[in-house]
Order: structure tokens, then sequence, then C-alpha cells
């Protein structure tokens, strides 16, 4: 039985029997080992891919030979305006080591810039509604030689409340205006210099997102389009991407965008925090002391140093992949990429989804995983993480890990406090608590101003939040927090809580019965299951 | 207070809208006396109670005001009004921060009426609401007697508890809804106007505002 069980269905799959080691968890910006129940299916990320050993010359390969597209070089003529937008800091994750992939197409774009007598260039952060970045993040992202070349007069976060910086350009047929960031879709060239970690970002969602504004966004982060995407990690099947896709259309009509797109590998961690994503049962005697040392270090740490110790590991990523030219086509070859690094076969649905929550998601870099980002995690990101059917089945229970403390940053989430506080105690309808009072935060002044002239996430953002785990949050049947070192914030989210794992495992089991399928992601982990049968 | 009412953004001003405070425009008149030796001696004066107008804002913003508008005794009403446009050309709004603008443009634009509430002398800041597109304001008053000023400043007293009295009596008088409507300081000593509304908020808050305000989850701004 036990040599059966162990028998591996694919490398990133294995099942726990009696001899197996406890696995190590997230629990927010802690880590713990936790036994297993036999028979549960333990899903691991897969090996990364090799990184390209040139990650310059593979980009300059690839704006000088585009696909459906003139190269850069070609299309660049003295006296042209240029708009070079770029990913924000929710890409990659945890941010990258530097250089960071983007100061080296950067480099590689103003060179060909200059060479080609094009001084009028601005860069631009394509924030959207997402808080802007700071100066020092700024300076982290593209260098301190572009940087002070640039900043601040030529290089500077997009503004969604600037009415004087944007300008509506359409609608689709679907009545869905579109007004984006008037300097970039007004330059002879765009160019968007793309990061992608998910097959969620990238493509047409570079520009029409990222440089929009909230009326704009509105119209696909809107809890109908999340339930209709099944999941949102998987484009064809995706209704936002769908609604994106006919806004990126609008502004191919509009402009002349060159898109460089690139694909990474999943090496998350630095060695030292490597056996994070490993197989526990094959830690050697070294590995076993990483760990202890590890849990040592963080166990004797207040959860503030804890937090800023995690935010200083710099994540390891290699280029894998770099093509140039007409959006559609080199998004689809990023794509390919990206499933063929983060893909695994996944043979049935399970009846229990254990998941631990670690400190790390696209909107809490350098700040604390607050309790909807906690959700959003949860039943957003790490729900959809699937292609053809989600890993868990309709109705199953959901185990997480995570404190579930009640902190927020006042800085960067703002309205978060207060849709958490104020609105989820009177409904968690992702539909009411949009029609009642997603406007009210969007137009509420000082939220405004704390998004413009400060780091705030826009006012809306937080509804998008919730939104975001709308589908994960109608498929699930019940989530159970376990280690939450409160009730009332499981409450506030209509979660269950357990004092640990082996407690929310006895009550998952309680409703699903003694025999159900548990399988666990391993976190933190960047994988898509493809399901079956 | 009404229930279905408009909302309403009410707002101390300086030190939440501008830089300047009330000593500022004290010294500006002081520059600005009959002759050379009165100047000297009104901006000498001035400079030494300095000490004395921290230490009396520390104990009560009342006490400070009744202290502090003392200087003005003497002052003739034409001069102080005469002198208040180039107050504001020099002194006020140069001191408006970045931010002020977007601000208030940004409660406009969601319908809200704009009032300003202060302990600023109401001839001084004529001009300086006009200019922010300002509805409705509430200052205080200083007493004039046969043209000069007697140094005391008319009831109500436009300070801390007095402020949110006015603006419950506004709100009644004039259809406001207070739960829909918001309060913006930088001073602990308006802690009754921010609490009386529906959303209250700490601009270039000082410390224990913001301590305050972070233990309410009040938003904290900065427009400097």
């Amino acid at each position: 039985m036990a040599l059966q069980l162990r028998r591996k269905t694919h490398e990133s799959i294995i099942y726990i029997d009696k001899d197996s080691a406890p696995r190590i968890m997230p629990f927010g910006e802690d880590f713990i080992l936790e036994d297993i129940p036999v028979g549960t299916r333990v899903i691991y990320p897969n090996p990364p891919i090799k990184g390209l050993p040139n990650r310059e010359a593979a980009i300059r390969y690839a704006v000088n030979h585009p696909i459906d597209a003139k190269p850069l070089y070609a299309q660049l003529e003295p006296g042209m305006r240029v708009t070079i937008a770029m990913d924000d800091i929710s890409l990659p994750l945890p941010p990258m080591q530097t250089p960071d992939l983007r100061q080296t197409m950067l480099e590689v774009v103003l060179d060909m810039c200059a060479a080609n007598g094009v001084d009028d260039v601005h860069l631009i952060i394509a924030n959207s509604l997402h808080r802007k970045m700071t100066a020092w993040e700024m300076e982290r992202m593209v260098g301190s030689t572009i940087f002070n070349e640039f900043y601040p007069d030529r290089f500077y976060n997009h503004d969604a409340e600037d009415d004087e910086n944007l300008i509506k350009i359409g609608e689709t047929r679907h009545d869905e205006p579109l007004r984006v960031n008037k300097r970039a879709i007004e330059s002879d060239i765009l160019i968007y210099l793309n990061l992608n970690l998910v097959p969620m970002d990238g493509g047409h969602k570079s520009v029409a997102v990222g440089l929009c504004d909230y009326e704009s966004l509105r119209q696909h982060h809107e809890p109908q389009t999340i339930r209709d995407s099944d999941s949102y990690m998987d484009p064809p099947k995706s209704a936002l991407n769908h609604k994106v896709i006919k806004l990126g259309k609008l502004v191919d009509e509009h402009c002349n965008v060159f898109h460089v797109e690139t694909a990474i590998n999943n090496r998350m961690f630095p060695e030292g925090y490597d056996i994070l994503t490993r197989n526990e049962d094959e830690f050697s005697f070294m590995d076993r002391m990483k760990w202890e040392t590890m849990k040592r270090t963080f166990g004797n740490l207040p959860r503030g140093a804890r937090r800023k110790l995690l935010h200083k590991i710099p994540a390891q990523y290699e280029l894998i992949g770099c093509f140039a030219g007409e959006t559609e086509k080199v998004h689809e070859k990023i794509l390919e990429l990206n499933y063929r690094q983060y893909e695994i076969p996944v043979k049935g649905q399970c009846d229990i989804l254990i998941s631990g929550i670690p400190d790390i998601s696209p909107y809490n870099v350098y700040s604390a995983l607050n309790p909807i980002l906690v959700q959003v995690m949860a039943l957003g990101y790490h729900f959809n993480m699937y292609r053809n059917k989600p890993l868990l089945r309709k109705g199953g229970v959901m185990i997480i890990t995570h404190p579930c403390f009640d902190e927020f940053d006042p800085k960067f989430h703002p309205s978060y406090i207060e849709f958490f506080h104020r609105l989820l105690p009177e409904s968690r309808d992702a539909f009411y608590l949009r029609e009642k009072y997603e406007r009210e935060f969007a137009e509420n002044p000082a939220y405004v101003e704390m998004y413009r002239r400060g780091n705030a996430y826009h006012g809306a953002h937080a509804f998008f939040m919730w939104y975001w785990g709308e589908n994960g949050r109608q498929h699930v049947g019940k989530l159970i927090v376990a280690g939450a070192e409160n009730a009332h914030v499981p409450a506030i989210l209509g979660w269950e809580r357990a004092d640990n794992l082996t407690e929310a495992i006895a009550m998952a089991r309680s409703y699903m019965g003694r025999n159900a399928e548990i399988t666990m992601l391993h976190q933190p982990m960047i994988g898509l299951c493809n399901v079956s049968d | 207070m009404q229930k279905n009412g408009q909302a309403a953004a009410f707002y101390d001003l300086e030190g939440t809208l501008l830089s300047t405070n009330l000593v500022h425009t004290l010294a500006f008149y002081a520059r600005r006396q009959q002759g050379l030796f009165k100047t000297i001696k009104k901006s000498v004066g001035t400079f030494a109670k300095l000490p004395l107008f921290g230490a009396t804002d520390l104990y009560s913003r009342n006490v400070f005001n009744e202290f502090f508008f003392k200087s003005y005794a003497g002052e003739s009403e034409d001069r102080l009004r005469y002198f208040s446009e180039e107050l504001f050309e020099e002194v006020l709004k140069p001191a408006i921060f970045d931010g002020t603008p977007e601000l208030i443009a940004q409660s406009k634009k969601i319908g809200q009426r704009q009032i300003v509430i202060t302990g600023a002398l109401d001839f001084t800041i004529d001009k300086l609401m006009n200019h922010l597109g300002i509805d409705d304001y509430a200052a205080n008053r200083l007493e004039f007697v046969n043209g000069y000023a007697t140094g005391r400043i008319l009831p109500p007293i436009m300070a801390s508890a007095t402020k949110a009295k006015w603006m419950r009596e506004y709100a009644e008088r004039e259809n406001i809804n207070l739960s829909e409507s918001y309060a913006y300081s930088d001073s602990i000593s308006d802690l009754p106007m921010l609490s009386i509304v529906g959303h209250p908020v700490a601009i270039n808050p000082d410390f224990r505002l913001k301590q305050t305000a972070t233990q309410h989850d009040w938003a904290i701004l900065d427009l400097k």
C-alpha cells in the first residue's frame, strides 16, 4: 500500500504515506512543520526551467526580430515621441534580485532610442489603481543610472485620477469605456515592457488595464466577470481576459504598441531558502539544518521583523524567454512558456484542499498581508491556479494556514480598513457591495488624495480584491483557517477557524466524510494544476 | 442631524489647507505699523511672545485665543482690512499646500458643500476663501469699538468644541447630513469636529492626532 502510494504520477506530485516526513507550510510571516494525513496528495511547484545564459542578448534579439511587426530600430526616427510603460511592483513576487529584468529591457530599448535620435522618451509605471511606487522602489527597479536620468519628470507612476492626463479613446460594442494615459496613447510609439509571472498577466492587460482609469477598470473588475472566469489563470476560459482583449483591440486602433514580453522560471528563493519549495522526504542533513536555522531565526523574531526579513529576500527568477512585436502573438508565445514552467497535470479533484498562505502577494510588497489580502490569496489566487476544472470539488472544504491578524497598513491600504470593518459586517455579497458602496469609496476625496499624492491603493481597490475571490467563494463549501489568532477576522470573512491544522482537517472530514480526498498545495508555489477526471 | 441631507466637507484652515498659522498673520500686521518705531516695537513684541503663545496653545486652544487676539488691541479696522489683500497675496496664497486644490476639487466633484471653520480672523481670509472656492466659512471676529480693535473676540470663539457645535447647528439649518460628511484637521484640538462626522480625516497631523487617527482607522493625508 505504502509503496503504491509513494509512486509518483508526476515529478511535482507525491502522496503522503506512513513514513513521510512532516511538511513545511507557510503561516503568514512564519513557517510551520505539520504532519499531514496518510494518503494526502501534495503538489509541489515544477523544478525551474534553466534560465537563458545571456538575457540582454535574448531581449535584443527579440526586439530586432519581432513577431508581426517591424523591428524596433526600424520604427524609431529622430524627433519621435516615445513612451515606455512597464509593469509595477506587483510583478514579480517576491521582487526579484537586481538588476531587475525591466532594467535590462530598458537598457536595451533606451540604447536603441538614443542610437536612433529619439530624445522625447517618458517612462511610465503602469500601476493602474495599484499604489504608486516609491522613489526607492523605482530606482531599485530600473537601476540608478536610468533613474537619475529620467526621474521625476520623465519617469513616473501612472495616475488614474489625473483628468488632465487621461483621454477617452472609445467604447467597446458593449458600451465599456476606455480612458487611458494620454501621454502613452498619443505617443508615436508605445513600448510596453512586460514581466509575465502568471498566465493572467501580460497581453492586452498590460496597456488596457495598467494605464486606464477607474471607470474603465470597473467594467471588468466586477463580480459577474470573475464568476464567469473559469479560471482567470486560464485565458481562453477567462471572461476577464475576453473583456480585456476587446479593450486591447481599441488600444491598437489608436496607438502603435510595441509589446516586449518576458517569461521567467519559478526559482522563487535563493539558496538557503530553496528548501521551502522542495520535497521534505528528500531533504539531506544540510537541508534539515537549514530548516532548523530558519525556524529558530524566524521563531525568535517579532512579526514585524519577520516580515521585514522576508521582504528582504529577493527572488532568483531567471529569464526563460523573450518575445516582442504584436501584442496577441507575443503573448501566445509567452503563455506557452508559462504553461511549460507552471503546468502540473493532476488527475482527479479533491474534497479537501489545504493551502498555506505565505506573506507573498501582489498587493503587500513591503507591508502587511491584511485580512482582505488573505482572502484574495486563498479564494483568489490559490483557488484559481487551475486549468480545465478546479482542483477542489464543488462544495469542498478549503483549509488555509494563517494567523489572520487584524492588521492593516494605513499608508498602503487605507480603504481596506473601512471596507473590512464597516462594510463586510453589513454584507459579504459582492454585488450588493459594488452597487451600494464601490463608487463612494472610489470618489472618497481622502482616498483619492492618498492614492494620488501618497502610496495608497485606490479607494475602490479593496472592492476589486473582494471580487477577486468571488468564483472561489461561490465554489468552496467551507473555508477553515487553521491557526487564526482571533475569532473575529475569520467570522467577518465568513470563514470558520481551528486552532491548528489537525483540528481543521478533523472539522473538514466531519463535513466531507472520513474518506474525503485531501490535496495540499505546497506553498509558496507558482503552479497551474491542469485537472482531469 | 438630518438623515438625508447633502454631504459637506468641513475643513480646519491653518495647518490643514495651508502651512501658515495665526502667528504668521499677526507678524504680517506687526510689520505694517505706522512708522518705523511702531513697526519694530510690534514686531519685537510679537517675537517675544512666541513661547507664551506656544505654551498657552498646548494648555488650551480657548485660553490661547483669548490671549493671542489681545495682540490686536488698538489696531484700526481700516488698516487691518486694507492690508488683508496684501496678506493674501504675500502670506496666505503661497502657503497653500500643493494638494489643497486637488482635495477641494475632488470633494466638489462629488457634490459636497465646502465649509471652512477656522480660528483665524474673518477679514484675513475672505479672499483666500474665494480663491479656494469655499462656499461658507466660520471664522473668529474681532471686536471693534469706534473703529479700533479691543483685542477681544466676539463669541462664539471658533476653537475645539465650539467648532463642533457650530457644525451641528449649521447642519441643522442647511440640511447637511453629518454622517455622510467629511471633516479635515491637523490638530488634536479639533477632535470634537472630527468626531461628529462620518468621515474624519487627519491632514498632516500633530503627534496626538496621528495616534488618535491610527487607533480609530481614520484616513491620514499628507497634502504638502
